[in-house]
């Protein structure tokens, strides 16, 4: 059966954090709204209570949560004379599978990404020149600076509650936060979370060698909240259950919680869920987005026309959807020409594992995101004359784990494998182990990017997107310098083994242990329609009334995680169409 | 508006292509030239939502005031009306004089009505404010539902001997002004009294469904215990400021408490929408009412064995959101520290609240919607008869033990899940 639903002012493509922060600008400003989700409806309360919600087994083995790879998958290869293959298990792209998207089960990092992370091109150029690059790497600025994002970072935190220790107010460093913070107009919403005995060694140790630890910002907030759209938070209890679990407290800020209780309120709102689009429709001229195409769960087909389209899906959809539309140029490797799927980034991961000898760590009480950690060999905040790359790493003390069944694993090199000896180590290792994650800066390079795969297809016989990726030059350089200063410091920490690690060593794959879920890029905004899809408001250059959010606009990673960097180019965007593209629609970069 | 009605029905079946969107009440639309009718029928609308026709004249996923809500009562199921203007199976072919019949005197075209609908509070409904709620009521688009309305056992089915009650229980006199005190507190025991009909649930009934003389002291109905509105400070709004009560209303929560059963669909539905006038007279109304006279009982004693047990439960279960003082979270998870619905001497909310969790309620002024998740699954009857006796005496509160029967009983009549066998 095929069915049209009636005509929206904007429909949008997937309800996570970008789609219904978008989804809340644009409802306030009186618009009609569809939201067309893939996953199914999710509410707080009811969908994730505290008395049954700490399950180990469905959460992080069963991975209940997410997308299952049979429903929809890609296909990854390390070179383009590959050929690629299917991710067939669950991998290392966590991808949500309900109203709230991935914002559900997420860890909670928090970050605002750096001035340089959304100019690193002239930052690099001014400071080294271009003889600082590898061999084909991709470096752009984004069109659209920290300064110009400063405000819509701000409110996107004061709609997530995030919590933290301000590094600078107004251009005024501060104590205990991070010094290399871009200036921020006001402190975190609510305060930094409370530091486990990992977190404490760590702190200690950074500032005997001379650097400086703080608080990384965190979706799990300090202290009961009043949101900036009205809705109540209550503060994290340290349960653990974060990452791959919704959180039934109140306390980790998602959509569920932070947007959706306001999105129902509104008579002008409508999400249509279960339903997933599978094509982008446009005028015969292909100068005009004339709504979506989806396929619901009983396999019917509906259209949802709208005078604007916004695609909000999970970063390497938002790249399929505009190739399987056949919106934009798509990237070709062999030329270099063309811009969808071009400038893709993962994470460049390097870490220190340790075990102390008679420590008592207390792993269990944790969050997602309770980490210590310090800034002074990220992005370009330090010299790197002569090291031959770019980019660096947070270098964090990260205490997200605590869970029986995943720590099970975790004993010393030459433990027995079973028994009673086994259980004697475990025992002493779950209180003696601890980490450094260095999350490192991913740059693009003319050989890693996303095209439809030319073998394998999904349920709806469309094919699968391609990832051909793999550690660059420059990752390789970074992760092992990082990786020295995390065991630098796991040393000084006074751990008895430390082993350290960059996984850009390895070639990439997608189910590499203790990787990143981090991917940006292939619909890059940028100043440059060669070069980028979309121009500094995430608006098609070729299409005036379509917008790709999220992290497929940035052309580089940073050493961060990426979502809240996410919420305010959602932000951005949305006070544009609504200042701008609403009173004049049409293009609102004019070259 | 029937927000959560919907959300309820949703929940159950999570089937395909489900669209998700807010119903609002009908809204007519009035040509420019009718504009002093307009006026009235907005204003008949206000009070149709003061008076919360629209929560039982709505079955669970039904059409807006088309009727087929069951409600229970102890004498049987009674079945709403539809009230739209559908000439076959509505009201769309009554006049003025029988809508006011029905609504303010309990007089159908077909015979008396059942004080399930509230024309003993409504009969204070005045003049001019009957007729405006006729001017929006006779605007409901029609809706062809047949409803049969009097599914009552013998000998409740025979109407005319409700003539007999209405002799003995229903004093149909209009609303009239205390001299004695302010235009505000009149105008809050007018909302109270009448359209809001507080005292139908509040005020405990005798044995024929009858009001007591005992208004407000809290009465039990449909497995739920409608609190004491009194101002006595142990089980009634002693503590409760003028401005915590409107805000309750409002948004459904305070520093204090959030609402919970039914309440929070007399809010959401209904006092979330009323004017900041109308709810500061009746905040300013009920602040006026005498205390109840009873003293709070002597606590159990942290020694008592039961309280001992309950704390361990509370640590385990109830200390991360209620947090270990029980002070909870102010507007959106009840402080448990001289909160008078724990005090109350009757357990129905607290053992309904537990055993079968309650929806938060969601209003324009705190979206939030924090609901209690059910418990019914995961502990025994001691367990949460022992936590209940801890909570009802700790931190200031005192009331008398819960018994596992009691827990039992209760899991019985509420139809909750049994207990995960340990």
């Amino acid at each position: 059966m095929h069915y049209k639903r009636p005509k929206a002012d904007v429909v949008i493509v997937g309800l996570g954090w970008s789609g219904s922060t978008m989804a809340e600008e644009l409802t306030r400003a009186g618009l009609n709204v569809v939201a067309i989700e893939r996953g199914a409806w999710r509410e707080t309360s009811t969908s994730f209570p505290t008395t049954r919600n700490p399950d180990e087994l469905s959460g992080s083995i069963r991975k209940e949560i997410l997308q299952a790879p049979v429903t929809e998958t890609y296909t990854v290869r390390n070179k383009p004379e590959e050929t690629a293959l299917p991710l067939r298990k669950y991998h290392n792209l966590t991808l949500g599978n309900n109203v709230g998207g991935a914002g559900t089960h997420w860890a909670g990092a928090s970050w605002r990404w750096q001035p340089f992370d959304h100019q690193p091109y002239s930052h690099v150029m001014k400071r080294y020149g271009p003889k600082q690059l590898v061999d084909g790497l991709i470096l752009q600025d984004w069109g659209v600076t920290y300064d110009d994002l400063e405000p819509f970072y701000d409110r996107f935190e004061k709609i997530a509650g995030t919590s933290g220790t301000a590094g600078v107010i107004n251009g005024v460093k501060q104590p205990g936060g991070n010094p290399f913070e871009g200036s921020r107009q006001s402190p975190y919403p609510t305060p930094a979370l409370a530091r486990t005995r990992a977190n404490i060694l760590f702190a200690d140790a950074a500032t005997r060698l001379g650097y400086t630890p703080f608080p990384v910002p965190s979706a799990m907030i300090g202290a009961p909240y009043t949101n900036a759209l009205g809705i109540n938070l209550a503060p994290c209890t340290y349960c653990g259950y974060c990452q791959l679990y919704g959180c039934g407290n109140w306390s980790k800020s998602s959509p569920n919680i932070c947007i959706l209780p306001v999105l129902m309120q509104r008579s002008n709102f409508t999400v249509v869920t279960e339903s997933e689009v599978v094509r982008i429709n446009t005028s015969s001229d292909k100068k005009t987005a004339t709504g979506v195409t989806f396929v619901d769960s009983d396999g019917n087909t509906g259209e949802q026309p709208a005078d604007i389209v916004i695609v909000a899906t999970f970063t390497l959809d938002n790249t399929r959807l505009l190739l399987l539309s056949g919106i934009s140029t798509p990237y070709d490797v062999s030329s270099g020409q063309g811009v969808v799927g071009r400038a893709f980034t993962f994470q460049t991961l390097s870490w220190a594992f340790m075990f102390f000898e008679n420590e008592y760590l207390n792993p269990f009480m944790n969050t997602g995101a309770l980490a210590t950690q310090i800034d002074d060999f990220n992005g370009d905040n330090f010299d790197h004359t002569g090291l031959g790359f770019i980019g660096g790493a947070g270098i964090q003390s990260l205490c997200n784990q605590g869970l029986p069944i995943g720590m099970s694993g975790l004993v010393p090199e030459g433990s027995p494998k079973w028994g009673k000896g086994w259980k004697q180590a475990f025992q002493k290792s779950y209180q003696n182990y601890a980490q450094i994650q260095g999350q490192g800066t991913s740059f693009a390079h003319r050989e890693q990017f996303m095209d439809l795969d030319p073998t394998y297809k999904d349920r709806f016989g469309q094919p699968l997107l391609r990832i051909t990726y793999n550690y660059n030059e420059n990752d390789r350089r970074s992760g092992q310098f990082i990786r020295d200063k995390c065991v630098e410091i796991a040393k000084e920490m006074g751990a008895r083994d430390v082993t350290g690690v960059s996984l850009a060593d390895q070639p990439y794959s997608g189910y590499t242990p203790w990787d990143s879920s981090h991917v940006q890029g292939g619909v890059v905004m940028g100043e440059d329609p060669k070069t980028s899809v979309q121009n500094r408001y995430q608006q098609n250059w070729d299409i005036p009334n379509l917008f790709v959010i999220g992290a497929s606009s940035f052309p580089n990673n940073a050493g961060y995680n990426p979502t809240v960097a996410v919420g305010a180019t959602t932000l951005w965007t949305a006070k544009a169409i609504k200042e701008l593209y609403l009173k004049n629609p049409g293009p609102l970069v004019r070259l | 508006m029937a927000r959560n009605l919907l959300q309820r029905a949703l929940r159950i079946s999570f089937r395909s292509g489900i669209v998700f969107s807010v119903t609002a009440l009908p809204v007519c639309t009035v040509r420019a030239e009718d504009a002093p009718t307009s006026a009235r029928i907005e204003h008949g609308r206000y009070l149709a939502v003061a008076g919360d026709c629209l929560a039982c004249h709505t079955a669970t996923g039904g059409q807006p005031f088309a009727g087929g809500l069951d409600l229970k009562t102890p004498f049987g199921i009674i079945t709403t009306s539809n009230i739209t203007s559908d000439k076959e199976t509505g009201i769309g072919n009554w006049t003025f004089q029988q809508f006011e019949n029905a609504v303010r005197h309990g007089k159908g075209p077909n015979g008396h009505l059942y004080p399930a609908m509230p024309y003993t509070a409504y009969s204070q409904i005045s003049d001019p404010d009957i007729a405006d709620l006729w001017e929006y009521i006779r605007t409901l688009p029609p809706v062809n539902h047949k409803v049969e309305s009097n599914k009552l056992p013998f000998p409740y089915n025979i109407r005319s001997l409700l003539v007999f009650w209405n002799l003995l229980f229903f004093n149909d006199s209009a609303f009239v002004a205390d001299a004695s005190k302010s235009e505000e507190i009149n105008r809050g025991a007018y909302l109270v009294n009448g359209l809001e009909h507080c005292g139908t649930c509040h005020t405990p009934k005798n044995v024929f469904g009858g009001d007591t003389k005992k208004t407000f002291q809290g009465a039990s109905l449909q497995g739920w215990y409608a609190p004491d509105l009194t101002n006595n400070a142990h089980t009634g709004l002693g503590h409760w400021t003028e401005d915590d009560i409107v805000t309750y209303l409002r948004s459904g929560t305070n520093r204090y408490t959030a609402a919970s059963g039914p309440m929070t669909e007399a809010i959401v539905n209904s006092t979330q929408h009323l004017t900041d006038a109308d709810l500061r007279a009746i905040a300013a109304y009920f602040k006026s009412l005498p205390p109840r006279t009873v003293s709070p009982p002597q606590p159990l004693p942290a020694s008592n064995e039961q309280v001992k047990a309950g704390q361990q439960e509370f640590v385990v279960e109830c200390s991360a959101c209620h947090r270990s003082n029980g002070k909870g979270i102010s507007n959106m998870i009840p402080d448990l520290q001289n909160n008078p619905a724990i005090n109350a001497l009757n357990s129905d909310s607290l053992l309904n609240i537990v055993l079968k969790g309650t929806e938060g309620p969601a209003t324009h002024a705190n979206p939030t919607g924090a609901a209690m998740p059910s418990f019914g699954w995961k502990l025994q009857d001691a367990q949460i008869a022992n936590v209940l006796t801890y909570v009802r005496n700790s931190w200031g509160n005192a009331a008398p033990a819960i018994s596992a029967a009691d827990v039992s009983k209760a899991r019985t009549a509420l139809n909750a899940q049994p207990a995960v066998p340990r």
